[in-house]
């Protein structure tokens, strides 16, 4: 049986690149995938603690996890298709109206 | 309770109140002869309630007391506006609304004319408004129970006075504009106040000493004995002080001769007949407080003996007609207060009464006299009997000619062109002088035998005085009614009409008559006054035949030496007066009323302006205004202020504010360099925050 250790150093790697991946990225739909590599980061851990605990609650989460990641890609993506059509490009860094 | 002729007293003052009140709301619609008709009335009824009183008193002497109204009560201090009717005070009550209402129906005929001649015949209805406050005020005066009421009327007709003495008070007596009305009617309220100084000092002594100012309690039997003599005379000479004031003695007489500046009407009513008794009313009503003390007898007594004498010599080189009654006026009171110091309280209130019968009837004579020069001089539409060319001649330029009406020098020869009125006025002087038979004579002798029996030094300076009395009246008479008319207004003189001359009628008939109200032997009066000061204080003088001869005798030659000077031959109205080659400067001096005015001037008056001159320019200008306001105060609160203002408000207060703001700002646009618009360096932030959260949340 694979140790517990290893599916936790597997999903901080995980949530590391995805970490990495929004930060230093530009492209808007690149920093999309790397939230998602961070939520199933997460979701990873859930399922590993309910199966090493036996306990269902950690699943039924990564089911809610997975629910709201899709609803938020629903939203995330239609806010790209947005921005898109206004800056003719996804590079986060245009978007920078906010700027003080 | 059953109802007493008594209680009618508080319609003594309520009736010439309705009187005036009735004629402000309606004056303007009824016209002079209405207006005229109400005032009368109104001084009419409040003598016909003064005679029911009387008669009230006949069944009871000891008088009654009439509670009206609750004024002061302050613990066991307690004035009342009680009314006090006693044989005494009714004595005043009937004398002042008598003689009041007969100068009332005269002023009715003598105002038509003097508002016309004055140009403002609005002026008409506010005369007989202040004429029937004076009775009210007077009425109050007289009829009070307490000293506190008294000093009420007592202001009342100080007041009344000094608006009629200026009733003309943008002109001058001459008729053209100026001060000199005004400035007579303010003298004789000054020099009233000096004199209500003194009353106010002596009631404020008298509740220190007796604890109460009714009368009851002061005047009451044995009252004066609880307390010192000293209190008894300061309180006395505070009195006199007052009494020199209203009664013009001196040293404060200075006021009456210059109120003659007022209508003539008002100079009989108020500044012979009435108001000025009011002094000698005071000293008698407060006998025995007087008789309590010697030195204060003494003092009053020689106040009025030199008074009388004094005003006497002036009274004989004046040329106004007006100005020689006045004096004689003031050498009258003069009389009266000597009288009434000396304890012969009776004999001052019966020559309070005679003389407010003949010298009323004087003053009204010589404003019939005034009238009729004033008419022939230039006479008024309607009045007929002159030749239209004089008319024209005279009209318009009139007031800007100088010509006194009221000059004896203008007159002349008036026996023959006014013939009733020189008849009332032969009485009226008759009877000042002093001649048996007319009521000067008995009071003035009563006056005589009892200064005789008391002092012989006053019974000689007022023997001087009567010699004077009849000298300048038969001075006076020969230069108004005798010889030939000096001026063409003389001759064009008219007689006065009926509402004039009846009133004269009735008071002439009071001014031969008047003597039997205390002829020797009988004295009714001494025995009415009795009543009321009870025979302590009152005694019958008897009849003296020494001082009636010698008196009589000097009277009859003072008119035989005036008919020598002025009777024997004609004189011309520009020549100097014949007694200026006997007298010298003598005479002189009696004509400038011995400089006292001037004297007074240069003692008070002039250094009083430099005291208020200096006080005005020097400390308060100078000190108190430009020091201590624009220095001290102004500049001090401009210093703080500018200290305020500047260091504080703009460098503590503004600084901090500012100060709040700069920080801010510098804050703000440091912080705002974190704002770069890249999502990543917020995702950054975010990220670094979590964990810098969770490094604490575990390694705590």
């Amino acid at each position: 049986m694979v140790p517990v250790s290893y599916y936790v150093a597997l999903s901080a790697i995980l949530f590391t690149i995805g970490a990495l991946g929004v930060l230093i990225r530009r492209n808007a739909i690149i920093i999309f995938m790397s939230i998602e590599l961070m939520l199933n980061a997460g979701n990873l851990l859930f399922v590993t603690f309910a199966r090493s605990f036996e306990q269902l609650s950690g699943q039924v989460f990564v089911f809610f996890v997975i629910a709201v990641a899709a609803a938020e890609v629903a939203v995330g993506l239609a806010l790209i298709v947005a921005v898109f059509k206004s800056k003719q490009s996804i590079d986060i860094d245009e978007v920078s109206n906010l700027r003080g | 309770m059953q109802f007493e002729l008594f209680d009618l007293a508080p319609l003594l003052v309520i009736l010439p109140v309705i009187g005036l009140l009735v004629n402000i709301l309606i004056g303007d619609r009824v016209g002079e002869r209405g207006i005229g008709w109400i005032a009368s009335l109104a001084a009419g009824l409040t003598f016909v309630v003064s005679l029911l009183l009387f008669f009230a008193l006949q069944g009871h002497h000891e008088g009654a007391t009439v509670p009206f109204l609750e004024w002061i009560r302050i613990g066991e201090f307690n004035v009342g506006w009680n009314f006090r009717v006693d044989t005494l005070s009714n004595t005043m009550m009937l004398v002042v609304s008598g003689v009041g209402t007969l100068i009332h129906i005269y002023a009715a005929g003598y105002m038509h004319y003097d508002v016309r001649y004055k140009g403002d015949p609005h002026s008409y209805k506010r005369f007989f408004i202040y004429l029937n406050l004076f009775i009210a005020a007077m009425m109050i005066l007289v009829s009070a129970d307490n000293y506190l009421m008294l000093f009420v009327g007592w202001e009342g007709v100080g007041l009344c006075s000094f608006l009629l003495i200026g009733f003309w008070f943008t002109k001058n007596p001459d008729g053209t504009d100026g001060h000199s009305n005004s400035n007579a009617a303010k003298k004789a309220f000054i020099a009233n106040r000096v004199g209500d100084f003194g009353f106010l000092m002596g009631m404020f002594t008298m509740f220190w000493a007796f604890g109460s100012l009714n009368f009851g309690d002061v005047l009451g039997h044995g009252a004066v004995e609880h307390v010192s003599e000293g209190t008894i005379l300061a309180i006395t000479l505070f009195f006199l002080l007052g009494v020199a004031g209203k009664s013009a003695q001196i040293p404060l007489y200075v006021w009456l001769p210059d109120a003659m500046a007022g209508p003539t009407p008002v100079s009989a009513l108020i500044h012979a007949a009435t108001m000025v008794t009011a002094g000698v009313y005071l000293v008698a009503r407060s006998a025995p407080l007087f008789h309590a003390s010697h030195t204060a007898e003494l003092f009053v007594m020689f106040t009025g003996a030199g008074t009388a004498l004094f005003a006497a010599t002036i009274a004989v080189a004046q040329n106004d007609i007006k100005k020689v009654l006045a004096y004689s006026t003031v050498s009258q009171l003069g009389f009266m207060v000597a009288a009434v110091g000396m304890g012969a309280f009776v004999a001052g209130m019966f020559h309070l009464v005679t003389h407010a019968f003949f010298k009323a009837l004087l003053f009204l004579g010589s404003g019939s006299v005034i009238l009729a020069v004033e008419r022939g001089h230039h006479p008024l539409e309607g009045d007929g009997g002159h030749d239209d060319h004089h008319e024209d001649e005279h009209h318009d330029d009139d007031h800007h000619e100088v010509f006194d009406p009221q000059d004896m020098r203008n007159m002349g020869g008036l026996r023959k062109i006014i013939p009733t009125t020189y008849r009332v006025y032969l009485i009226g002087s008759l009877a000042l002088a002093g001649i048996p038979i007319f009521a000067g004579f008995f009071s003035k002798d009563e006056i005589l035998a009892d200064a005789f029996l008391e002092s012989q030094p006053v019974y000689w300076i007022l023997t001087v005085a009567a010699f004077l009395t009849a000298f300048y009246m038969g001075r006076q008479v020969l230069m108004v009614f005798f010889g030939k008319p000096r001026t063409h207004a003389a001759e064009e003189a008219k007689e006065s009409p009926p509402s004039m001359t009846i009133p004269l009628m009735i008071l002439a008939f009071l001014s031969i008559f008047g003597g039997l109200i205390n002829i020797p032997v009988i004295h009714p009066l001494t025995d009415w006054i009795e009543h009321t000061l009870g025979h302590d204080l009152v005694h019958a003088t008897k009849f003296n035949w020494q001082v009636a001869i010698v008196s009589t005798l000097l009277a009859l030659i003072a008119i035989g030496i005036s008919w020598l000077i002025y009777g024997r031959k004609e004189i011309d109205a520009s020549q100097p007066d014949p007694l200026q080659r006997a007298l010298g400067p003598i005479f002189i001096g009696m004509r400038n009323k011995w400089y006292v005015d001037e004297i007074y001037g240069f003692l008070i008056i002039r250094p009083y302006e430099r005291l208020s001159s200096f006080l005005a320019h020097q400390v308060d200008w100078t000190f108190w205004h430009d020091w201590f306001h624009d220095s001290g105060i102004a500049a001090g609160f401009r210093g703080l202020a500018n200290f305020l203002a500047n260091p504080v408000d703009l460098g503590v207060i503004d600084g901090i504010a500012n100060g709040l703001a700069r920080a801010t700002k510098g804050s703000a646009s440091a912080l705002r360099l974190l704002q770069t618009g890249f999502v990543r360096n917020y995702a950054l932030m975010v990220f670094l925050g979590v964990v810098a959260i969770l490094s604490f949340l575990i390694f705590r």
